[in-house]
């Protein structure tokens, strides 16, 4: 069933305020973690969420804040639904996104799911977000997060993390 | 469908997981660097999150309403499946990395395989995990040649794990009769072709890190008759102590 054109445009704006625990610059939006918002048999509102990494701890975060967020603008009832039919990948996070990624200090992810990480090598030369060089050294593939490799500068001698393509 | 025998197969495969990652969450707060500590805690969390997806899978097939929580933490030793190589202890950072190598290939290519199945769910599980396992064998593989390949200490400790832990590998891919009538349905794909090739894949492995084979050979077996060694008890005794003492407790 679809939502009236008012109700869906309340539904998308609420979601544009619900901002990733770990990275608060990014929402669900510019994660592209949301798959679709629509209303069942039961007249309740159900957003299809699809988690980043499987075992991503800010996945159940996210579920209670997206609830509560409907929630306090009276978009009841409400029901946050894992939708694991399709795998996230980095391609459907928005430029937007990216960019506020580079702006907080962390490398958003380059290139494509075709031709990255997960199929060849994580290399250097990733570009630091602090100096914009292209002289960087992966220190290992996993970093703060399961999302992120650490990453050091030459450069300007900064670590930070690499938002990993995947 | 043997919805039975399915349900069995995604818990070897989800135990197998939930084991591995409770090896390596042994390791938070003493790695040998800081980064290996968030490494090993990440690939863990990975590992964790593909065992939730799985476990609560097979509950869902099974339709005992037994959900990922209740099989996690209510199942005694002789109900879980995992692969008896993933309850072998840390002992070091090499033996922990060799587990891990040996674990990495096989589900690169378990993940991959069950990506083809036409059980709509498993093959979402599998194209998804499978991502996360590539990034996994990326770094056990660097760690095996800087290892192996690194300082006589290093190379020799290399060497004395995989002597420990080879003997667990034979029952890697191996299947049950209940599970091949899953393949020869088409539910599962052909997992029995896997062997030859995750074998292929590792001997090479082995002669560019300049390591050899133990002669003692692989032999030792019970995952899917849930006779275990003697780590998993103590393993589970400390995974389930909250749940069992606090029943039906949340967060």
């Amino acid at each position: 069933m679809q939502l009236i054109p008012q109700v869906t445009d309340a539904c998308w704006k609420a979601l544009n305020e619900v901002h990733d625990p770990e990275v608060p610059v990014l929402t669900v939006l510019d994660l592209g973690m949301i798959r679709g918002v629509d209303i069942n048999a039961d007249n309740e509102i159900v957003v299809r969420l699809t988690p980043t990494y499987s075992g991503c701890p800010a996945t159940d975060m996210l579920k209670d804040e997206i609830t509560n967020t409907f929630t306090e603008r009276g978009l009841t009832p409400v029901k946050v639904v894992v939708d694991l039919s399709e795998a996230w990948t980095t391609d459907w996070m928005s430029e937007a996104g990216k960019q506020k990624l580079q702006e907080y200090g962390i490398a958003p992810p380059q290139g494509d799911s075709h031709s990255c990480g997960t199929h060849v090598a994580l290399t250097d030369g990733v570009t630091c977000p602090h100096c914009r060089s292209q002289k960087t050294q992966l220190i290992s593939e996993f970093g703060s997060t399961a999302c992120k490799a650490l990453y050091k500068c030459l450069d300007c001698l900064e670590p930070f993390d690499y938002f990993k393509c995947i | 469908m043997n919805n039975q025998a399915l349900t069995q197969f995604l818990l070897h495969v989800g135990d197998s997981q939930l084991i591995l990652s409770h090896r390596l969450s042994e390791w938070c707060g003493h790695a040998p660097e800081l980064e290996l500590d968030i490494a090993l805690s990440n690939i863990g969390l990975d590992l964790l999150g593909q065992s939730r997806t799985v476990l609560s899978l097979a509950g869902q097939i099974e339709g005992l309403g037994r959900d990922e929580d209740n099989l996690a933490f209510l199942r005694t030793e002789r109900e879980y499946r995992n692969l008896l190589l993933c309850e072998q202890p840390n002992v070091d950072f090499a033996q922990t990395m060799v587990r891990q190598w040996l674990m990495d290939h096989y589900h690169v290519l378990l993940l991959d395989a069950l990506s083809q199945s036409s059980h709509v769910d498993i093959a979402a599980f599998g194209i998804k995990s499978l991502k996360e396992a590539k990034y996994h064998l990326r770094f056990s593989h660097a760690w095996m040649e800087r290892l192996s390949l690194g300082t006589d200490e290093a190379h020799h400790k290399t060497q004395q794990a995989l002597n420990n832990l080879w003997r667990f590998t034979a029952e890697l891919f191996e299947l049950t009769a209940d599970e091949q009538a899953l393949i020869d349905n088409g539910v599962l794909p052909k997992l029995d072709l896997l062997k030859a090739e995750w074998l292929a894949q590792v001997e090479s492995g082995l002669a560019h890190l300049n390591l050899t084979l133990p002669e003692i050979g692989a032999y030792r077996r019970g995952a899917k008759q849930g006779t275990h060694t003697e780590h998993l008890g103590y393993i589970l005794a400390e995974l389930q102590y909250m749940q069992r003492t606090y029943p039906n407790m949340n967060w």
